[in-house]
C-alpha cells in the first residue's frame, strides 16, 4: 500500500474543474433538446396519431433497447459513412445528439405517464372553455404533468451528466478524457479518478439540492 | 311568427356501448330563457348537457345556437370548437384548472380562446371575482379554496365567457351543505341578467324560483315540461308525480 498523493490531487482539482463547463454544456444542451423532443413524442403517444405512432414507438423502443455507448458509436463512426453531410460531425455534437435521442426516449415514457395521470376534469374543463388541443396541452395539461414528472426528469438529467463522460470514447477531451490524460502522465490513476469521481458526485448533489427547490416551486399550486 | 329560438336541439341521441342514454331529444330554448332539468339518477341529464358542447359526441341529431348549426353526422373539429365557444359549462366537481389561480382560471380562456389582451382579461376577471364575492381570493390556487369558493370561481369562469348558453351540471351536488346557499345565490344573480341557462339540479325549490320552464327527464327522454308552477304542482305523467313525491 502507498499513501495518497494529496498534493497531486489538490493540484489536479483546478485543472479538472476547467472541464466542468464542457460537461455541463453537453448535459444542458442535451437536456434542453431532449425535453422538447420527449414532450413531442409523449403527446404523440397520448393522441396516437395514425402511422406516426408506429414510428414513435419504434424510435422509443430502439433508444431504450440499445446501450447509449452503442448509439454514440453508431452516430459518430457509423452514420457519417452513409450520410456524407455528417462526415465532419465533431465528438461534442455527436455526444449531444446521442444523449438527446437516448434520453428523450426514456423521458417520453415518463411524460406520457404523467400526462395520462392528469385528472379527466382538467381535460374537460379546457375543452369546455373552447381551447384547441394544442392550447389545452400547453396551458393546462403539460404544466400539470410536468409537476408529476419533474423528479423523474431531474433523475434523467443526472444520468445525462454522467453520460457525458462517454464523449471521451469519441475522442473528446472532456472531464473524463482530461482525467485519463492526466493519469496517464502521472501514473497516479487512483488519485486522478478519485478526484474526478468527487467532481461528478458534487455536481450531482448540487443538482439534487436544486431538485428539492424545484419540487417546492412546482407544488406551489397545491399547497394549502 | 314567434321569435326564433336562440337554441334548437333536434333528434339528439346518444348510446354508451349497449345502453341508449339519450333518445331523440328535441328542445328549443328561447334567448334569455332559464330552463331547469330534473329527473332520476342515471337518466341522461348529464349526458344531455355534455352532448350540447360535445364533451360527449352525440350519435345523431343537430344543435343550433344562433347562426351556428352542428350536426352529429358531419361535425368537424372546427364545428365542435365553435359550438364550445358559444357555450360555457359549470361542472359538478368544479374542475378548476389546478395549476392556475382563481384569477387565471378566468383570464386563461379570455386570452387564449377569445384573444383578449391580458389587461382586458384581468380587468374582466377582477370584476367577475368581485361579483362572485371572491376579490380577496384572486391569487389563491383552487386547492386553497373551499368547495363553495371553487364553485363560485367555476361559475365566474363560465360567466366571463359571455356564452349564448350556460350549462350547469348539478353545480351544488358535490358541495357540503354549508356552501350550497352561496352558490345558489350566485346562480340567482346570473339568472337575473336573463342569461340563457340550462341547469341540471336536484334543488327543486331553487328551480321553482328561477326557472322559466322545468323539464322532467326519465329514461333518456323528455317526459314532461312546463312552467315551474304547472310542472311541480300539477304534473301530468305518473313518472313525474312519482319522482316529485320522492324528492319533496
Ligand atoms: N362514459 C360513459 N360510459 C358508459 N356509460 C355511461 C357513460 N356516461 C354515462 N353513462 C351511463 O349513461 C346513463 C346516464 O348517465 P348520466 O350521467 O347522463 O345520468 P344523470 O341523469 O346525469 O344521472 P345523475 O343524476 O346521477 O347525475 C347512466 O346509466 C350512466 O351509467
Ligand atoms: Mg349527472
Amino acid at each position: 500500500m502507498r499513501a495518497l498523493d494529496f498534493e497531486y490531487m489538490l493540484d489536479l482539482v483546478p485543472v479538472l474543474l476547467g472541464y466542468v463547463p464542457l460537461t455541463l454544456f453537453m448535459a444542458i444542451i442535451g437536456m434542453f433538446f431532449a425535453l422538447i423532443l420527449a414532450s413531442i413524442l409523449a403527446v404523440e403517444r397520448v393522441f396516437k396519431i395514425p402511422v406516426l405512432d408506429g414510428f414513435v414507438r419504434l424510435f422509443i423502443s430502439f433508444f431504450r433497447g440499445t446501450p447509449l455507448l452503442v448509439q454514440l458509436f453508431l452516430f459518430y463512426y457509423g452514420v457519417p459513412q452513409v450520410l456524407s453531410f455528417l462526415t465532419n460531425i465533431d465528438g461534442v455534437t455527436a455526444t449531444i445528439m446521442g444523449l438527446t435521442l437516448h434520453f428523450s426516449a426514456y423521458m417520453a415514457e415518463s411524460i406520457r405517464a404523467a400526462i395520462l395521470g392528469v385528472d379527466r376534469s382538467q381535460w374537460e374543463a379546457a375543452q369546455a372553455v373552447g381551447m384547441t388541443q394544442g392550447q389545452m396541452m400547453y396551458h393546462i395539461i403539460l404544466p400539470q404533468a410536468a409537476r408529476v414528472a419533474a423528479p423523474t426528469l431531474v433523475n434523467y438529467f443526472i444520468d445525462m451528466i454522467k453520460g457525458t463522460s462517454l464523449a471521451f470514447t469519441l475522442g473528446v477531451t472532456e472531464l473524463m478524457g482530461a482525467t485519463q490524460k492526466e493519469a496517464a502522465g502521472s501514473f497516479l490513476y487512483f488519485e486522478a479518478f478519485l478526484v474526478v469521481a468527487a467532481i461528478y458526485w458534487i455536481m450531482v448533489e448540487a443538482l439534487a439540492f436544486l431538485q428539492r427547490h424545484l419540487e417546492v416551486y412546482l407544488n406551489k399550486a397545491h399547497a394549502r | 311568427m314567434t321569435k326564433p329560438a336562440a337554441i334548437s336541439i333536434k333528434g339528439l341521441s346518444k348510446s354508451f356501448v349497449a345502453t341508449r342514454v339519450l333518445e331523440d331529444i328535441n328542445l328549443d330554448i328561447a334567448p334569455g330563457e332559464r330552463v331547469v332539468v330534473i329527473g332520476p339518477s342515471g337518466t341522461g341529464k348529464s349526458t344531455l348537457l355534455r352532448c350540447l358542447n360535445y364533451l360527449d359526441h352525440p350519435d345523431s341529431g343537430s344543435i343550433r345556437i344562433g347562426d351556428l348549426s352542428v350536426d352529429a353526422d358531419t361535425a368537424s373539429r372546427a364545428d365542435i370548437l365553435a359550438l364550445r365557444r358559444k357555450t360555457s359549462f359549470v361542472f359538478q366537481n368544479y374542475a378548476l384548472f389546478a395549476n392556475k389561480t382563481a384569477r387565471e382560471n378566468i383570464t386563461q380562456a379570455l386570452i387564449t380562446v377569445k384573444g383578449q389582451s391580458k389587461a382586458d382579461a384581468i380587468a374582466r376577471a377582477d370584476a367577475t371575482l368581485r361579483e362572485t364575492g371572491l376579490a380577496d381570493k384572486a391569487d389563491a390556487y383552487p386547492a386553497a379554496l373551499s368547495g363553495g369558493q371553487q364553485q363560485r370561481v367555476g361559475i365566474g369562469r363560465a360567466m366571463a365567457l359571455d356564452a349564448d348558453l350556460m350549462l350547469f351540471d348539478e353545480p351544488t351536488s358535490a358541495l357540503d351543505p354549508e356552501w350550497v346557499g352561496e352558490v345558489l345565490d350566485l346562480m340567482r344573480r346570473v339568472a337575473e341578467k336573463r342569461q340563457t341557462m340550462l341547469i341540471v339540479t336536484h334543488e327543486i325549490q331553487f328551480a321553482r324560483e328561477i326557472a322559466d320552464r322545468i323539464i322532467f327527464m326519465d329514461g333518456g327522454k323528455i317526459v314532461e315540461q312546463g312552467p315551474p308552477k304547472q310542472l311541480l304542482e300539477a304534473p301530468q305523467d305518473a313518472r313525474t308525480k312519482a319522482f316529485l313525491r320522492r324528492v319533496s
